[in-house]
């Protein structure tokens, strides 16, 4: 049985990125929700972005993964943004009926970047 | 052709699962299924296959290639010999899971596939059976 693959997490300024390279086993999926609650803990980002744009396929654990991603960082004030979604994925995701809760999406890592710093600004108007 | 028609796949582990999504792939590939198709039936047969891990207790998965006339199209069905499903129509209900899941699994599997076949019995197990056919 192989180990965790960890996906490595980056830091651009206040927001933390992952991009999902492997095809994921469930424990990769949870080894990323732990990590990234710890690294927004730690360095008190206020955006995560997941890069999915090399993902083949999300299915209804994946999806919910990216929803408790999300609901997670709320809880450190951070907002989550999944970017790159393949059209293929996201045809079949409508037809799954997987809605991915508070999760945002944008078409590419520029507009999700774009998406957390405009609700940055909101947090800071706060 | 080429390549395997048939290939038996256990279904122990949760590796078996993306092991299940690489094959399915492949033949979905190979019976030239459009991009959209393939990441359909890889999508169902993901949500299959981790059924029977969950709630079957593992067993095990069989993917075939089909040829119909100029038709190609791939068959995987997912078998165990867990507790079987005690009521069918509320399993299929979309929401509805007796874990802690998003109840899409069964439901959502059916919506993406061409043919969708459910035999279970209680105490005895369940097979699911999809196919999804070329253009
Ligand atoms: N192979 C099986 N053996 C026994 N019961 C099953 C099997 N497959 C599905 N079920 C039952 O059917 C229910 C619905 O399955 P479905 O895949 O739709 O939802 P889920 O697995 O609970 O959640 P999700 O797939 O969205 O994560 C399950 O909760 C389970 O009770
Ligand atoms: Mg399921």
């Amino acid at each position: 049985m192989s180990g965790v693959e960890r996906i490595p997490i980056l830091k651009i300024g206040d927001v933390l990125l992952a991009s999902i390279q492997v095809d994921l086993q469930d424990r990769d999926v949870l080894a990323l929700q732990e990590d990234l609650a710890e690294k927004i803990s730690a360095t008190g980002a206020h955006g995560v972005v997941l890069d999915i744009s090399a993902v083949d396929i999300v299915d209804s654990f994946i999806g919910r993964m990216f929803a408790t991603i999300a609901a997670t960082s709320r809880l450190f004030d951070a907002h989550t943004v999944v970017v790159g979604m393949r059209p293929a994925v996201a045809i079949t995701l409508v037809e799954l009926g997987l809605t991915l809760g508070e999760v945002r999406t944008a078409l590419d890592l520029e507009k999700g970047l774009a998406i957390l710093a405009g609700l940055a600004g909101d947090r800071a108007a706060r | 052709m080429t390549g395997p028609g048939r290939e038996d796949i256990p279904i122990a582990a949760d590796d078996d699962v993306v092991r299940i999504r690489q094959v399915v792939r492949s033949y979905a590939q190979r019976a030239r299924l459009s991009l959209v198709d393939q990441t359909k039936l890889v999508t169902a047969t993901s949500e299959l296959a981790r059924n029977t891990l969950t709630y079957g207790g593992g067993g095990s998965a069989v993917v075939e290639m089909l040829g119909e006339g100029r038709r190609q199209g791939v068959r995987a069905s997912f078998a165990d010999s867990g507790p079987g499903i005690p009521d069918i129509e509320l399993a299929l209900t979309d929401g509805w899971t007796s874990g802690r899941g998003m109840g899409l699994g069964l439901s959502g599997a059916r919506r993406l596939v061409d043919e969708f076949t459910l035999d279970t019995e209680v105490g005895r197990g369940t097979t699911v059976t999809v196919v999804k056919w070329s253009r």
